[in-house]
């Protein structure tokens, strides 16, 4: 059992070589995800619901380096299970939406698989450099693949931007990891060690900040969210459905990994400035989104609007001192059902474009007449993207909230105020009107109305091959959202 | 039989999943299909009502939707006779409105899309309905609002209909925001956010908030039925509701889901009751809405937007009612104006039908001649709504609201009086120009009578028209703590003889009547023009400045600073600090993007390399 994580890493990176060595593309990148997919069930099915909560099942490890020690280490617990699972899911969709249409399918599907190799073996690492490495290699087909493939006028600009822009984050990012690691007593990277450790409480403060601004870089915090957008619209379908979807949740990951654990005392310094942070997240960019004339610059912007949300469940967890299961809950559900939902909905612009050859509102619209499932379809990734109850995304943004006010009242004194995270909370809550507001906008003048003038011409009706990934993403999204309990089982 | 309650939930979800995935392509089994699940409700719902009072639903299954350690999300439904008394009225004009759609929808394109609607909006009203608690029913308030969103939205590719069912999810989730926070700081304050809960915390000696923040969270609350009850200042997106098919207008948009603000606060009262300055707001939004909606209604030309100006009008007086904590009186309204109201709207639907879909009252015209039944059947309506006196179940509930603002809030009595004479004088215009003088047009020439699946409802509903107001029949239907307040304990109407209230609504009733007869008789367009009316008061054109203003340029803003300002100088702002690392770079990357971007990977390793050792 202790070598499936390690399967799970190694057989996309086969894959991808193999492909390399000019195997047939999709069927071997289809038969590498169905695989994955098994595996992680198999790991479901034999996970130990009773091993008590930071105990790493399904371990393995290689040692490195001695002094100081690090190895190459992989084991699962309830988070990157969950994680795990979603990685999984949107490989496959992802994968499978790769048309043979494009430039250089080969190359698409190599990528795809390296993406996702890297956010498996971030999410199932159990040495924080590895954990560090493996996100690494994640993003380098990630700006090949826009700077080569990406749509719009100046693809490789847009590259250029995200190279910079990631690459300072991560560079801070492994400050902090590296400043972490050596302010605790062992001094080791393996995360089982490093999480039963104390961390000075003199570095606390620098050492959170660091953590903040690289990890949240990465997940697009305000205001080190502006790469994003522009690199989601410009990357091709699949890179942004595993970008967008899966590799973006790796920094949220983290803080919530290590940063939330390790550095109680040097988060809650900065606990007021993540609120102004995250509100900026869902109130700025909540209106730069609703400015979005584009349907791919918009999904780019709700994108960087929701994660929001996800920091407003840590905000949660560190004004309880770690201690809100309900926040932990939720932030991983919203975690989950975002990357499903992001990665529907990006799926299904690339559907929309490779049929109409168009993506600006002005000159869309009466889809839904020509295309019923694609409207349908495109109805629930909008619904649920704006949190509506029935899928997974209103599940997690719930707790979240519910975590928010949680055992505010103390003993029988009546309530008379909120705090700063209440207060927030419920100005977070205003978001939901925001994205009510683009969402239906969209959908509108893509699907309902007139159509643009001049007409539109959209081919035949969608087949069910193609329907079968977006099927999928938006099952997942139903059925967790109906029942929660699916994913946060493993959570204890 | 303990579980029975579940079934009304079931039915019809297991309805619209049929219809969704399996009846697409046949239409006539799908509006079958539909109607049967909503006979079949209610007959259970009848079943129901006679256990009520019973232990026959003791140890009910509840579903936990989220449990983590020591917190739990259930859905759990609560039947009691509030609850299954609007489930009466649910079921009852939900199966009459189906059985008129099979004849008003029989050649639409998108029937069984239609069916799949509708149950799915009997699916979501029956939850908020029978919640227990505050997150089970904003889950099911939502979800009206998609099934509402997809019914206005029917007729998708009129630009208008996209236009209108857009704007009312939107300016409902302006109230479910309100809704949120309210349920959030309740939960903060009691830990619970059960009905049953919330009660006992605010039945203890001192109550669980205090001050600013009790305001807020019962405002709050209360939030959601401004939204929901189309209530000032958020009354905007009903009138545009009236682009969806008109049995939907009937069932939803008059009847049932926008009552749901009403029921919602007669459900949680006891937090109306513990806050005045709350209950005074409530109180007026109430009235204010009222007289607003009157207002317009006596110069809108549209037949359906008269009735939907009548019907927040209406919704008004029930909202006050509840601030003046009479919530038995607002009750009770609901109960008998769902049934009139109902009526009003498939009237009306039968009127479009037989005039070639047209809308316009004054392309109407002596339509009694020709439509007898339709013509009768809503002036029976008509009296209901302007209330006439004891032969009309308008009158008894109208009564009670008047009566208990008379001893409460003298100037909210007042302006009830005026809207009272207000609706007799909107409701007589509509009729003698629809039904009376000569047809001016040629659809209303050539009108007749519609077919009997529509026909039939109406009569039912004319019947329900008048006898809703009794005690006899409505007693069964509403609570029992109620029946004291309307005077029902020896089974007779309350009747308040002598009273102000009830000199005042006979002489309101007799000048609208002189009013509207003087002005309109014989008339072939509108003698009076009122612009301020007309124009809605110009409310909505206030709105459409702030959107544009507000909320457009403030995202332009926003965008434009995000794009220069964090882009521009952060981004670049960053590149320029490691200017010096730049300068390596283009020396080494030689525009070679992909040998970059492996040197960038290696480097990175590399440099934690150098980092560790």
């Amino acid at each position: 059992m202790e070598s499936i994580p390690i399967l799970i890493v190694a057989i996309p990176i086969l894959a991808a070589i193999l492909i390399g060595f000019k195997a047939p593309a999709r069927t071997t990148a289809m038969l590498a995800a169905i695989a994955n997919v098994m595996l992680a069930s198999l790991l479901c099915l034999k996970f130990d619901h009773t091993a008590p909560a930071g105990v790493f099942q399904f371990a393995s490890s290689l040692a490195v380096l001695d002094q100081p020690s690090i190895s190459l280490a992989f084991g699962v617990d309830g988070m990157s299970l969950i994680m795990l699972l979603l990685t999984v899911i949107v490989t496959l969709a992802s994968l499978w939406t790769i048309s043979d249409k494009v430039k250089s399918p080969r190359l698409h599907f190599v990528s795809a698989l390296l993406i996702s190799a890297g956010a498996l073996g971030a999410f199932l690492s159990t040495d924080v450099f590895f954990f560090y490495a493996f996100h690494e290699l994640a993003l380098i087909p990630t700006f090949l693949m826009i700077g080569m493939f990406g749509r719009g006028e100046n693809p490789r600009k847009v590259a250029w931007t995200i190279t910079i822009y990631l690459g300072l984050g991560s560079l801070i990012l492994l400050a902090g990891l590296v400043a972490l690691v050596y302010h605790t007593p062992a001094q080791s990277f393996d995360m089982t060690t490093l999480l039963g450790s104390v961390v000075d409480s003199g570095a606390q403060k620098w050492i959170a900040a660091l953590l903040i601004v690289g990890f949240g870089t990465l997940v697009s915090l305000f205001p080190f969210h502006s790469w994003a957008a522009p690199a989601y619209a410009a990357a091709p379908t699949p890179v942004s459905m595993l970008h967008a979807g899966v590799l973006k949740k790796f920094g949220l990951y983290g803080l919530i990994r290590l940063a939330v654990p390790l550095l109680g005392e040097g988060m809650a310094i900065w606990a007021d400035w993540l609120l102004v942070l995250l509100l900026g997240n869902i109130l700025f960019v909540g209106l730069v989104t609703v400015a979005q004339r584009r349907l791919d610059l918009m999904l780019g912007n709700s994108s960087v609007m929701h994660m929001g949300y996800i920091f407003l469940g840590i905000a949660a967890l560190i004004a309880s001192g770690g201690n809100n299961s309900l926040a932990l809950n939720g932030a991983l559900l919203l975690m989950f059902a975002h990357g499903v939902s992001i990665a529907l909905q990006f799926a299904l612009a690339g559907k929309i474009e490779e049929r109409t050859g168009r993506l600006e509102f002005e000159n869309l619209g009466g889809l839904a007449k020509k295309l019923p499932a694609l409207g349908l379809l495109f109805g629930l990734g909008a619904f649920a993207s704006i949190g509506l109850p029935g899928f997974a995304n209103f599940a997690g943004e719930l707790m979240i909230f519910l975590s928010a006010f949680k055992g505010i009242a103390v003993g029988d004194t009546p309530l008379a105020e909120l705090g700063n995270l209440q207060w927030a909370a419920i100005a977070a809550f205003w978001g939901v009107v925001i994205s009510a507001v683009y969402m239906l906008r969209a959908y509108r003048s893509i699907f309902m109305g007139d159509e643009p003038r001049g007409g539109i011409t959209a081919g035949k009706p969608l087949d069910f091959e193609e329907k079968l990934p977006f099927i999928i993403l938006a099952v997942a999204l139903v059925v967790v959202g109906f029942f929660p309990r699916i994913l946060l089982q493993y959570l204890g | 039989m303990t579980n029975l309650p579940w079934l009304l939930l079931i039915i019809p979800l297991a309805s619209a999943l049929i219809i969704q995935f399996a009846l697409r392509q046949m239409s006539g089994t799908a509006a079958l299909l539909g109607t049967a699940s909503v006979a079949a409700t209610f007959i259970i719902n009848l079943v129901l009502l006679g256990q009520v009072g019973t232990d026959a639903f003791e140890g009910i299954k509840a579903l936990h939707w989220i449990d983590v350690g020591d917190f739990q999300v259930s859905f759990s439904v609560m039947p009691d006779k509030l609850a299954l008394g609007m489930m009466f009225v649910v079921t009852t004009i939900g199966l009459l409105v189906h059985i008129f759609s099979l004849g008003y929808m029989k050649d639409d394109e998108g029937k069984s899309r239609y069916f799949a609607g509708l149950s799915l909006f009997m699916f979501s009203m029956t939850g908020i309905v029978l919640a227990d608690n505050f997150l089970m029913m904003f889950v099911f308030w939502e979800l009206v609002g998609v099934s509402s969103y997809i019914l206005i939205g029917h007729w998708f590719e009129k630009n208008s209909a996209a236009d209108a069912a857009k704007k009312a999810f939107i300016v409902n989730r302006i109230g479910d925001f309100g809704f949120m926070a309210g349920i959030l700081i309740l939960f903060g304050a009691t830990g619970t956010v059960g009905f049953v809960g919330l009660e006992e915390a605010f039945s203890a000696e001192t109550l669980p908030l205090t001050g600013t923040l009790l305001t807020l969270g019962v405002l709050g609350i209360f939030c959601g039925a401004v939204g929901k009850s189309a209530q000032l200042p958020l009354h905007i997106w009903l009138p545009g509701a009236m682009e969806g098919p008109t049995p939907v207008s009937a069932l939803i948009h008059a009847a049932t889901m926008v009552a749901a603000g009403v029921y919602m606060l007669v459900r949680v009262d006891f937090l109306i009751a513990a806050d005045l300055f709350s209950s005074t707001t409530i109180s007026w939004v109430g009235g204010l809405t009222a007289l607003a909606a009157a207002l317009m209604a006596t110069q809108q030309n549209d037949i359906k937007r008269i009735l939907a100006y009548s019907t927040l009008s209406q919704l008004g007086y029930m909202v006050m009612a509840v601030g003046l904590l009479a919530g038995y009186a607002g009750m009770f309204h609901l109960f008998t104006h769902a049934f009139f109201k109902a009526l009003l709207f498939l009237g009306s639907g039968a009127v479009i039908y037989a005039c070639h879909h047209e809308q316009d009252i004054w392309k109407m015209g002596g339509l009694i001649k020709k439509t007898p039944i339709t013509a009768i059947t809503f002036m029976i309506g008509t009296a209901a709504l302007i209330a006439v006196p004891y032969v009309s179940s308008g009158f008894w509930s109208k009564e009670s609201i008047l009566f208990a603002a008379e001893h409460t809030n003298p100037s909210l009595f007042w302006i009830a009086v005026f809207v009272a004479f207000l609706t007799t004088f909107y409701m007589l215009r509509l009729v003698l120009v629809t039904f009376f003088g000569k047809p001016r047009a040629h659809g209303a020439e050539e009108a007749h009578e519609v077919g009997l699946t529509m026909s039939v409802p109406l009569i039912i509903l004319s019947v329900l028209a008048v006898i809703a107001g009794y005690g006899f029949f409505a007693g069964n239907f509403l609570p029992d703590s109620f029946h004291a307040h309307l005077g029902w304990d020896a089974n007779h109407p309350v009747s308040h003889e002598g009273s102000k209230a009830l000199i005042a609504s006979l002489a309101s009733l007799v000048l609208g009547i002189v009013a509207a007869i003087v002005l309109y008789r014989g008339k072939d367009k509108d003698p009076i023009s009122i612009g301020f009316f007309k124009n809605r008061l110009y409310i909505d054109d206030i709105y459409e400045w702030v959107v544009k203003i507000g909320q457009d340029l403030v995202a332009f803003i926003a965008a434009a600073l995000d794009k220069f300002l964090i882009g521009g100088l952060l981004v670049r702002g960053g590149a320029g600090l490691c200017s010096g690392a730049g300068y390596l770079f283009r020396r080494v990357q030689s525009g070679n993007l992909q040998y970059y971007t492996i040197l960038f990977g290696i480097g990175v390793i590399a440099l934690i390399y150098i980092a560790l050792s």
